[in-house]
């Protein structure tokens, strides 16, 4: 019968935490072979022959006591540091990664690509190029898993948390929520499908019927009048969004933030948590219960585009900062 | 055929058994040795019950389909079988029967520091119990054991508030026993019974006790604010109005992670006491075995980051976590190096309780070190959340604590009850416990590692090869938990006499009759040679 | 292993015979009494946790809620339960002194003390429930004096219900424990060999009142401090 013993490995860090696993084993293997050995052969190397035997007591020895204490401690600091320098890399997104956005909600996981495209449980990306996955809840805690990448975060709702691979190996490999969410947890499970380039290119162009996130995102400002103050006013009566994206942001109450996606999330669905400088609180409405994490994150994106508009030679910066820094929904002060 | 019952009173000495009968002579007992019994009868029923769980859940987990039962009832079994093991089975275990029994008899005393504190905390235990069962009779609870929101505070719509109630109440009995304990130790020594004579069981259950003690009622709290939560519909956990749902996970792990040591601390102490009494020599680093006790007890309450790896916490905080995880690794090596120096140039004899004691060092090695893996960074993030997570608790804890219980019920039936069980059908079940145990488990370390999440109804169907092998040896398992079930119970009628020491082992307690006199001796014992002193000549008093 | 029987030195009425001698009761009695102000302070101490966590992440939301505090009751509930630790503590002085009429005179007025608090506790409850600072009942919130702090305000004020409703359960339970223990006292079962019940209430009693002292800034003060620079 032909069964996997080994998840397939199909990304830039699962090479490297397959070789501490394997590392782990070993050492796991030994120590373990160690103790059933000794015990093995003490208990019939010392088995009683004589009904009244009595061995002469030992009592201990602090020699070996810190031999044996300090010794496995040095070994557990290699599989620490080891996995310290995975946990890090896995921390830090490359600077070019593209973006994906995936939401996930009782029972499914709902991805969104910048060109638009909107996937159900499914996940496209090229390989080898870093890909940088931002991931919301609408509802309970989930966790996206994708076991043939080693890669696996919580997605907790009221925030945002970001993620990232570099797929090495094109194919079809599971995506499993990973954290129990109600009923049909075990059902809430996909596919990412990596392609070599030339694929991946036909799939984009097959784009987004309804345009990219940032198009969305600038109809959903339109549609919902956001673009009445926030581009158009000249009372004064709210901030002009041009260029705010990733800037740092002064507030009235003298604290200053910087206009990140939470940021920008908070102030849509909680708009007087943070009244910038010179602004009044109670102006702007909440859209608490009118929009859905999925349009939360394409007005997002179309706010970020604001930024790079009229501003030349400004780059694409990874939204927020560092990728794997979480962000509060109170504003990225953490 | 006359019966142990049967025999004329005047034949049998008094014993704290035939001291009165009736069932208000149980039901109103002050005496730890009855209350440990009472607590043997209801821990066993919550075992099976816990049990029946696991066995619907390894059936339901022979085909990668949901097809035995829905996904809610599904999710109800796993939920079911860790409320129940968790906090009614393995919590209580070893400090309520086996540390109830002992703890007095071990330091010379003639009960707990608070008999009726003791009972009450009996009564607490059954009430708990009782809510739990309400919650199960009246369609159960499907959050998980671990209760995470928002999905236990707002989604669910099962009987958390009955099943948290529940908990909270069965962690009252825990916090009393504890409190029991402390105070005993501290107040009821024998004279001479000195902190470094004490039995490595009496440290075993002190350090226990300042767990339950300090971490129940981080939980209880806890617990409380997710059903005020539930109940009132808001609370501090909603992220709605700016609550944290990770701030839920900080608290209750805080508890649930010393709550580990809680369960596995007493069963060290049990193979402490058996390794030496079937090596026949003083334990091998007496004060490295007891201080390290204390050692995991302090510094288990600072590692319960690591069930948070991948929740978004910075990795500053990781690495602390991280850190610290593979320190609270140490003082556990130290004590089963100790235990294996301990048989070096003994004199081994291999009863059933010895057998346990074999399979507890090889399994807990297993589990503790497992435990390592998932406490690596970068190792981590692929594992939290799969069945390595499940085969790793179930080593500790079954291949572990069960493992130690079963040993040490082995190892003081007769002195418990008066009668030796037959060892033939102990070591038989033993062996098939442990060869249950392994094939059970071990698959789902492969498994985890493939990546088939846990709490999973069905499952990709790479994963069904390992989870039939998985499910058969469940059912080995089970067997070999229903045997001892059968003999134990047997013995009782049927068993021969014990007499006061049938293993000729170290120890006050077996300086007394089996089954013990009410107040455990007929005279205050006075203490004049260290712990386990077999060599002839260390039996000579001192001064 | 030579034997000795320990005789006790006297055999009070109240010596519970798992016990060698009345002290060793005594020490058990309140060293396990201490044990369980300990697991108290766990239990608080989870909230004060929680409420350090969440008062870190919003400052200004939680210093608005102080208008919403009435500090002259929470002052003068401190006071109360401040005096009622002085009544406490003259009772155990009283008990072992053998001063019977001082004992149940100092036990009345720490009851009487305790549900005097209780009852100005009860009527700032009511005053919130008027001013629709009520989080936990649905619909019985209203924030409008300081609308953008109107979220993690009711964080706050679940935690003020929450803490003190707890409290108020533990000064409930004092109370309970004096009523047994001044019925105790009527029946004259203190003097100067035993006065353990007594004791160990007044140790309940005295950390119930500081959980007060803690609760009454953290809860009424938040947002009355001056800045000192």
């Amino acid at each position: 019968m032909d069964f996997p013993l080994w998840p397939e490995a199909a990304s830039t860090v699962a090479g490297d935490v397959d070789n501490l696993y394997i590392y782990l084993v070993l050492v796991s293997a030994v120590m373990t072979l160690l103790i059933f050995l000794a015990v093995f052969v003490f208990a019939i190397k010392y088995r009683r022959r004589k009904a009244d035997e009595v061995p002469a007591p030992i009592h201990g020895s602090l020699k070996l006591e810190i031999t044996w204490s300090i010794i496995p401690f040095l070994v557990m600091l290699t599989f620490f540091w080891w996995g310290a320098k995975i946990f890090f890399l896995n921390a830090t997104p490359p600077p070019d990664s593209m973006d994906v956005y995936a939401v996930g909600k009782q029972w499914m996981w709902k991805i969104q690509y910048p060109g638009g495209q909107r996937e159900i449980n499914e996940l496209h990306v090229p390989v080898g190029r870093p890909v940088k996955v931002t991931v919301a809840s609408e509802d309970v805690i989930h966790s996206f898993f994708i076991p043939a990448f080693r890669i696996k975060h919580d997605v907790v709702p009221g925030r945002y948390d970001t993620m990232w691979f570099t797929a090495t190996k094109p194919g079809r490999y599971h995506i499993f929520c990973a954290e129990y969410c109600g009923t049909e947890h075990s059902g809430m499970v996909g596919w990412v499908t990596v392609m070599n380039p030339a694929d991946y290119e036909n799939w984009v162009s097959s784009g987004g019927i309804s345009g990219s996130m940032a198009q969305q995102g600038e109809r959903m400002f339109e549609q919902l009048g956001c673009s009445t103050c926030h581009l158009l006013d000249r009372q004064g009566r709210c901030p002009n969004l041009r260029g705010v994206y990733g800037s740092r942001v002064q507030l009235a109450d003298g604290r200053t933030v910087v206009a990140d996606d939470a940021y920008v999330r908070e102030s849509i669905l909680n708009p007087n948590a943070k009244i910038v400088q010179g602004y009044k609180p109670d102006v702007m409405p909440s859209f608490q219960g009118q929009v859905t994490e999925e349009q939360v994150l394409q007005l997002i994106v179309y706010v970020k585009s604001l930024a790079i508009t009229g501003t030349p030679g400004a780059t694409a910066a990874a939204p927020g900062g560092a990728g794997r820094r979480t962000t509060q929904p109170n504003g990225g002060n953490q | 055929m006359s019966t142990a019952l049967e025999q004329p009173k005047a034949q049998e000495k008094p014993n704290y058994l035939n001291a009165e009968y009736g069932w208000k002579s149980w039901l109103f007992t002050t005496d730890h040795k009855r209350i440990a019994v009472l607590y043997i009868i209801s821990i066993s029923v919550m075992f099976m019950l816990g049990g029946i769980f696991a066995m619907l859940i390894r059936l339901e987990l022979l085909t990668p389909q949901g097809d035995l039962v829905n996904s809610d009832t599904y999710n109800k079994f796993f939920t079911m079988h860790g409320v129940v093991m968790v906090f009614f089975f393995l919590v209580p275990s070893i400090p309520a029967t086996l540390g109830n029994f002992l703890v007095p008899m071990m330091i010379g005393a003639k009960d707990l520091a608070f008999p009726r504190i003791n009972l009450l905390s009996w009564y607490i235990y059954i009430v708990g119990a009782l809510f739990a069962l309400a919650a199960i009779v009246m369609g159960g609870v499907d959050t998980g054991w671990t209760f995470y929101t928002p999905f236990s505070t707002t989604y669910s719509n099962t009987f958390v508030i009955t099943a948290a109630v529940g908990v909270f109440i069965a962690g009252f009995s825990s916090i009393l026993t504890g409190l029991n304990f402390i105070v005993t130790v501290h107040k009821m020594r024998a004279p001479g019974m000195t902190w470094g004579r004490l039995p490595l069981f009496v440290w075993a259950n002190y350090a226990t006790a300042l767990i339950q003690v300090l971490g129940t009622p981080v939980v209880a709290i806890t617990l409380a604010l997710v059903g005020l939560e539930r109940a009132f519909h808001i609370g501090i956990f909603d992220p709605a109005i700016g609550g944290d749902p990770i701030l839920f996970q900080h608290m209750f792990w805080f508890y649930s992670h010393p709550a580990v040591y809680i369960m596995i601390l007493p069963g060290m102490g049990v193979i402490s006491e058996v390794v030496t009494c079937f090596s026949r020599k003083g334990v091998f680093g007496y004060p490295f075995i007891a201080g390290s006790s204390l050692g995991i007890a302090i510094i288990g309450f600072l590692v319960w980051g690591h069930h948070m790896f991948v929740t978004g916490m910075s990795t500053y905080a990781g690495l602390y976590f991280s850190l610290l995880t593979m320190l609270v690794a140490v003082p556990s090596a130290i004590k089963v190096f100790n235990w294996t120096a301990t048989m070096f140039r003994g004199s081994i004899s291999y009863e059933t309780p010895m057998l346990y004691a074999f399979g507890f060092i090889g399994l807990f090695t297993i589990g503790g070190l497992t435990g390592l893996f998932l406490g690596t960074l970068g190792v981590d993030v692929h594992l939290t959340d799969t069945y390595f997570v499940v085969a790793h608790f179930h080593y500790v804890m079954v291949g572990g604590m069960v493992l130690a219980y079963l040993g040490g019920l082995h190892f003081w039936w007769p002195k418990i009850t008066g009668k030796l069980y037959p060892d033939g059908w102990g070591k038989f079940s033993a062996l098939l416990v442990f060869a249950g145990f392994n094939l059970t488990f071990f698959p789902q370390f492969i498994t985890g590692y493939l990546g088939q999440p846990r709490r999973y109804h069905a499952y990709a169907p790479e994963f069904q090869v390992l989870n039939v092998m998985s499910t058969a040896g469940a059912s080995v398992l089970g067997l070999g938990f229903l045997i001892p079930a059968i003999y134990l119970l047997m013995s009782l009628k049927s068993g021969k006499q014990a007499g006061d020491n049938p293993w000729g082992a170290k120890g006050l307690e077996w300086e007394t009759a089996s089954p013990p006199p009410t107040f455990n001796f007929d005279e205050t014992p006075v203490v004049t040679e260290e712990a386990y002193a077999y060599a002839k000549h260390e039996e000579e008093p001192v001064g | 292993m030579a034997d000795t029987h320990v005789a006790p030195a006297e055999h009070s009425p109240h010596l519970r015979h798992h016990f060698d001698d009345m002290a060793q009761q005594f020490d058990s009695a309140t060293l396990g009494m201490w044990v369980f102000l300990l697991t108290e302070i766990m239990f608080f101490g989870g909230m004060f946790g929680a409420y350090t966590v969440y008062r870190s992440m919003y400052p200004e939301a939680f210093a608005s809620t102080s208008q919403f505090m009435n500090p002259k009751y929470g002052a003068f509930n401190t006071a109360v339960l401040i005096v009622s630790s002085l009544s406490m503590a003259l009772a155990v002085r009283a008990a072992r002194l053998g001063q019977q009429k001082m004992l149940q005179l100092m036990l009345i007025v720490t009851m009487i003390f305790g549900l005097a608090f209780l009852g100005v506790k009860g009527f700032e409850y009511h005053e919130h429930w008027v001013d629709m600072k009520v989080p936990l009942i649905g619909g019985h919130w209203d924030y409008s004096e300081a609308p953008q702090f109107a979220r993690p305000a009711q964080i706050l004020f679940c935690f003020y219900f929450f803490m003190t409703g707890f409290h108020a359960l533990h000064m409930l339970v004092g109370v309970g424990l004096m009523t047994t223990i001044f019925m105790m006292a009527r029946k004259g079962t203190f003097n100067e060999h035993y006065f353990t019940p007594v004791e160990i209430s007044g140790l309940y009693w005295h950390f119930v009142d500081i959980v007060w002292i803690f609760l009454f800034p953290l809860l009424y003060l938040i947002g009355r401090t001056k800045a000192l620079i």
